[in-house]
């Protein structure tokens, strides 16, 4: 009967212990914005700063989920080789572009206000980047990927109702069109490297 | 006759890939994902370049000046333009059959012409009237389901659609009060100067105010055309659909296939 009874509490502890370390998406947004916010203050330099930024980066991304997103339709004709070769690239292209573009705010203030679930792969936090002497409110919303519920992941910033996901796979399905795969890696290639 | 025939052409041509069976921001949602054909990229990306060195020379030194005016001018020219564009709203408000809207702007558009003088400051928002959102003819075409026709891309003024273009031609046959007053009818106290310098106050207006954010996106695009062309279609897209929540304008069987976790 003992045992039964420890079974009983031994199990019951594992599930709560692993609702318990769930990561709430909004606490998760709020936090990486506040590390990503912590850097941006920083009395450092550009290329530091992006340095610290794709760590971040890297850690709370899904990079992969983005670069098959950003492929559209193209994704199911490419080979597993050339897969490799353009998500090798594309990843180093993403993070220079990622922290680039996060570099050139001094002290962005953003505050999570509310989340939607909208099913149990995602979940939308949804934000306010708060006006500035010069630069107006904006909302932003981050479409988390919440399959994995202890380790959620950013798959799209939507800035004032537009994806920045869809922004860049527009993009790039215009590339391909005009200049087919290879020519989105050269591209690619050469940002990453300029 | 010529230019009547030409609206039906183009009214024809629109509605070619028109949402015909309008039931609501439902249907118009379902048609987000459709990809806008830009039928003439050769000719549009030759009148982007052309657009970007009339911004270089023209546009962007002027609204790095225009920043450099202290904070109340700049909110009050923004607020009186804004003020303006009520003017377009309303007309597009009662097409859409927002009347609640249209008397909500109305009273916005009274009060801010008279206690704010002249719209420079904004005292209908201290009285609850807050909410705002610019409305034009191409966005109610879009409301009525016409789709969107090809993008194009129009010397000086940018990114457009054959739709929105289609609309725009509302605002010159008396769709636009202050076009009325200004260059349509010689009135005493206004003139087509009065019309021409509040558009280009405005373009000066709305890229001072995304200067940063327009030169972070060039410098990290990789096309810069496909940027701007995405973030017009999806911008007006959503403003058809006066929708807030971010679902509305995705299709999640887009994200479906990508399994990486």
């Amino acid at each position: 009967m003992n045992k039964k009874i420890f079974k009983f509490f031994l199990v019951f502890f594992l599930i709560f212990q692993t609702e318990s370390f769930a990561t709430n998406p909004s606490d998760f947004v709020q936090s990486a914005v506040n590390r990503a916010s912590e850097i941006l203050k920083q009395n450092i330099s550009k290329e530091e700063k992006m340095e610290k930024i794709e760590l971040i980066a890297e850690e709370v991304v899904d990079i992969k989920g983005i670069a098959y997103y950003s492929l559209g339709s193209h994704r199911k004709t490419l080979s597993s080789e050339k897969k490799e070769e353009y998500f090798k690239v594309f990843k180093k292209y993403f993070l220079k572009s990622f922290s680039s573009r996060l570099a050139q705010y001094s002290d962005p203030k953003i505050q999570v206000s509310s989340e939607k679930k909208l099913n149990e792969k995602y979940t939308i936090v949804s934000s306010i980047l708060l006006a500035t002497e010069k630069t107006p409110q904006v909302k932003l919303d981050w479409r988390i990927i919440t399959k994995d519920i202890h380790k959620p992941l950013i798959i799209d910033v939507v800035i004032e109702g537009v994806s920045l996901a869809r922004v860049q796979r527009e993009e790039f399905n215009s590339i391909i069109q005009n200049n087919n795969i290879d020519g989105l890696i050269n591209n690619l290639n050469e940002f990453a490297n300029k | 006759m010529i230019k009547i025939l030409g609206i039906i052409i183009i009214s024809l041509f629109l509605s070619i890939s028109s949402y015909a069976d309008t039931d609501g921001s439902i249907d118009l949602s379902k048609k987000n994902n459709v990809e806008t054909k830009d039928c003439f990229e050769k000719i549009n990306r030759g009148v982007f370049a052309f657009n970007q060195a009339i911004n270089d020379v023209v546009f962007e030194p002027l609204a790095k000046g225009y920043r450099k005016l202290p904070s109340p001018v700049r909110t009050g020219t923004s607020n009186a333009l804004s003020n303006l564009s009520i003017l377009l709203t309303l007309p597009n408000n009662v097409l859409q059959g927002d009347l609640l809207l249209a008397g909500k702007n109305s009273l916005r558009f009274i009060i801010n012409t008279t206690l704010g003088v002249v719209g420079i400051f904004d005292p209908a928002s201290k009285v609850g009237l807050n909410e705002y959102e610019n409305e034009d003819f191409g966005q109610t075409l879009g409301r009525w389901g016409f789709g969107e026709g090809c993008y194009i891309v129009l010397p000086v003024l940018g990114p457009s659609t054959l739709r929105d273009a289609t609309g725009s031609i509302g605002n010159y046959i008396g769709g636009d009060a202050w076009y009325n007053v200004t260059v349509r009818n010689d009135t005493r106290y206004f003139s087509n100067f009065d019309y021409y310098a509040s558009k280009g106050m405005g373009g000066v207006d709305f890229i001072a105010k995304n200067l940063g954010a327009l030169d972070n996106l060039e410098e990290n695009s990789i096309d810069f055309y496909a940027s701007v062309r995405s973030l017009y279609l999806q911008d007006r897209r959503k403003r058809i659909l006066n929708a807030d929540e971010v679902i509305e304008t995705f299709d999640d069987s887009d994200w479906e296939e990508i399994e990486t976790q």
